[in-house]
């Protein structure tokens, strides 16, 4: 790791300066970013604690929904009484994720930001990586892509976005709340993460000096019928080859609104309109939950090692729309 | 090497020391020839030593340290407590599990400086050798290592998780997370304890002592 500066932030204010200079970068509970550094693949010449800042609260929105403070840790928000509650697919997928060692440490924005498990990106021993080195190739096209995209991949990257939790926070229509120089933003989950296109250094549409300082989730009634299924090599502490986050607000068997997402195949969290929307209105059955999986499915396309993903995809989400809707 | 000459002599400890840090320093050369700057090169700044306090089971300890240095580093070089042990560094083995307020992290993800004035406990804090923790104890009962160098981890994970559990927090294995949380099920045992890895696989004995201390804690 080489050589930097550390510098404790204590307001916001002070560490959206800081944070925007260049060289700095910020750090939460450093999982990620920590390894990163040690591998040589993140250099910050300065690292801007937030951690310490006063963005951990976990607290009811006026009007319902729930503010998730951006420092607010994953086991804690794992556990608060109220997203167990009202939110509890979103307590499977941070389980899900991760050990109990990694979950205390790690923060609701670090998590929004986690980079790609690609190993061609973590190995600086590898040329080829526009993630890492723009303009220099992806050795991943071409190489070991067992566990690379399946949809929204660009001939400049096929890496995945690693975290359960953001497959959550999209399939619940989370909104991220950042604050920059110019004020606060809203993105909405949807748009926060990118594809990587020609620019797949880029993973969301967060600015240089802006700092998450929240994730909200609107009231919805998924609480009854929700499930996170995730599927990976191991039972446990592993990255997921294909996750997939359903909530379902169901009415005398009938859907009345759906959320549905899918993790470890695309640059972002995957989400279609079109397959939430062939589920609403109409009973949970295996014919509305094959089309929901083909509009979701739609133009994926394999690499050499990875076309398993697609039927693995295809199964999984009949089996955690099944179990939501408490059909198994 | 110009520190040869040095070492002759000295310790087992020194030497791999030493050795570590020459590889070390290999392995930063050739990242740092590798790694691109992103735009304009930002210069890496000098070495800046700091005093940073830690209080480390229960004892205060004034360390000179550069903000680089993790927690795992600060507490085996500079505090000199080698009971908690390096494995992969890179946070998956969990082999140097300690307790920041209480809640088990993994010391060679998080950076020394990031603690200045938490309460780290280490295996050391936990029990002496004439006063075991009930932990300790259970794991020599069960015969729950082999090699033991993965064990001060597992420990220290092993007691932080039954506090979790007593504090009604949920795991992956929990059939119901809108319900109080049941006893503690091998099943659940086995996924709370997931991030600390046995490389000797003593894992249905470790398993065994875990339990063993559940049981008696619910008494």
């Amino acid at each position: 790791m080489i050589n930097l500066d550390y510098q404790r932030a204590t307001t916001v204010a002070d560490a959206i300066r800081l944070g925007a200079e260049p060289g700095s970068a910020f750090i939460g509970g450093g999982t990620n970013l920590i390894d990163l550094m040690k591998g040589g693949v993140a250099n910050p010449r300065r690292l801007v604690d937030v951690s310490s800042l006063p963005l951990s609260a976990i607290a009811p929105l006026p009007g319902g929904g729930l503010r998730i403070g951006a420092m607010a840790r994953n086991t804690d928000v794992a556990n608060d009484r109220l997203v167990r509650e009202r939110y509890p697919l979103l307590s499977q997928a941070l389980l899900a994720g991760a050990s109990a060692q990694l979950r205390n440490m790690a923060t609701v924005g670090g998590n929004l930001m986690q980079r790609t498990r690609c190993y061609y990106f973590y190995d600086t021993a590898f040329d080829a990586c526009n993630k890492r080195r723009p303009g220099s190739g992806c050795a991943a096209r071409n190489g070991h892509n067992r566990i690379h995209a399946v949809l929204g991949a660009s001939e400049q990257c096929v890496a995945t976005q690693p975290s359960d939790m953001n497959v959550a926070l999209a399939a619940l229509r989370a909104t991220v709340v950042v604050q920059g120089r110019s004020g606060e933003r809203r993105i909405p989950m949807q748009d926060f993460h990118r594809l990587p296109g020609d620019s797949p250094q880029v993973d969301t549409t967060l600015g240089a000096d802006e700092l998450i300082v929240a994730v909200d989730l609107p009231a919805n009634a998924f609480a009854l019928h929700s499930h996170y299924l995730k599927i990976r090599d191991r039972a446990s502490y592993a990255f997921a080859l294909v996750s997939v986050a359903a909530a379902l607000e169901m009415r005398d068997g009938v859907v009345q609104d759906a959320g549905l997402a899918l993790g470890g195949v695309a640059h972002k969290p995957w989400r279609v309109a079109a397959a939430e929307q062939a589920l609403i209105g109409k009973p949970l059955g295996p014919e509305t939950i094959a089309a929901a999986s083909r509009w979701v499915l739609q133009g994926a396309r394999p690499l050499e090692h990875n076309a398993f993903k697609i039927p693995l995809a295809d199964q999984a989400i009949a089996r955690a729309l099944r179990t939501a809707g408490g059909l198994t | 090497m110009d520190d040869r000459h040095e070492i002759t002599g000295i310790s087992r400890r020194t030497v791999l020391q030493s050795a570590s840090g020459s590889a070390a320093l290999c392995a930063a050369g050739v990242s740092a020839q590798q790694s691109e700057p992103a735009t304009a090169p930002v210069p890496v700044p000098s070495a800046t030593v700091r005093t940073v306090a830690l209080r480390i089971n229960g004892r205060g300890y004034s360390l000179k340290l550069e903000p680089r240095v993790t927690l795992l580093d600060a507490i085996r070089e500079q505090a000199g407590l080698y009971g908690t042990k390096k494995g992969c560094d890179r946070g998956q083995c969990g082999a140097c599990t300690v307790l920041a307020n209480g809640r088990r992290i993994n010391a060679c993800l998080t950076l020394a400086v990031m603690h200045e004035g938490a309460d780290i406990t280490t295996i050391e804090g936990l029990g002496t050798p004439q006063a075991l923790h009930p932990m300790q104890q259970a794991f020599i009962e069960n015969d729950a290592f082999q090699c033991g160098y993965c064990t001060p981890g597992q420990i220290c994970s092993a007691v932080a998780m039954l506090g979790e559990h007593r504090n009604g927090h949920a795991s992956a294995a929990s059939p119901d997370l809108r319900a109080p949380m049941a006893a503690l099920s091998d099943e659940e045992i086995r996924e709370r304890m997931s991030g600390n890895l046995c490389r000797c696989g003593a894992y249905t004995n470790i398993v065994a002592a875990v339990r063993s201390v559940a049981a008696k804690s619910r008494t």
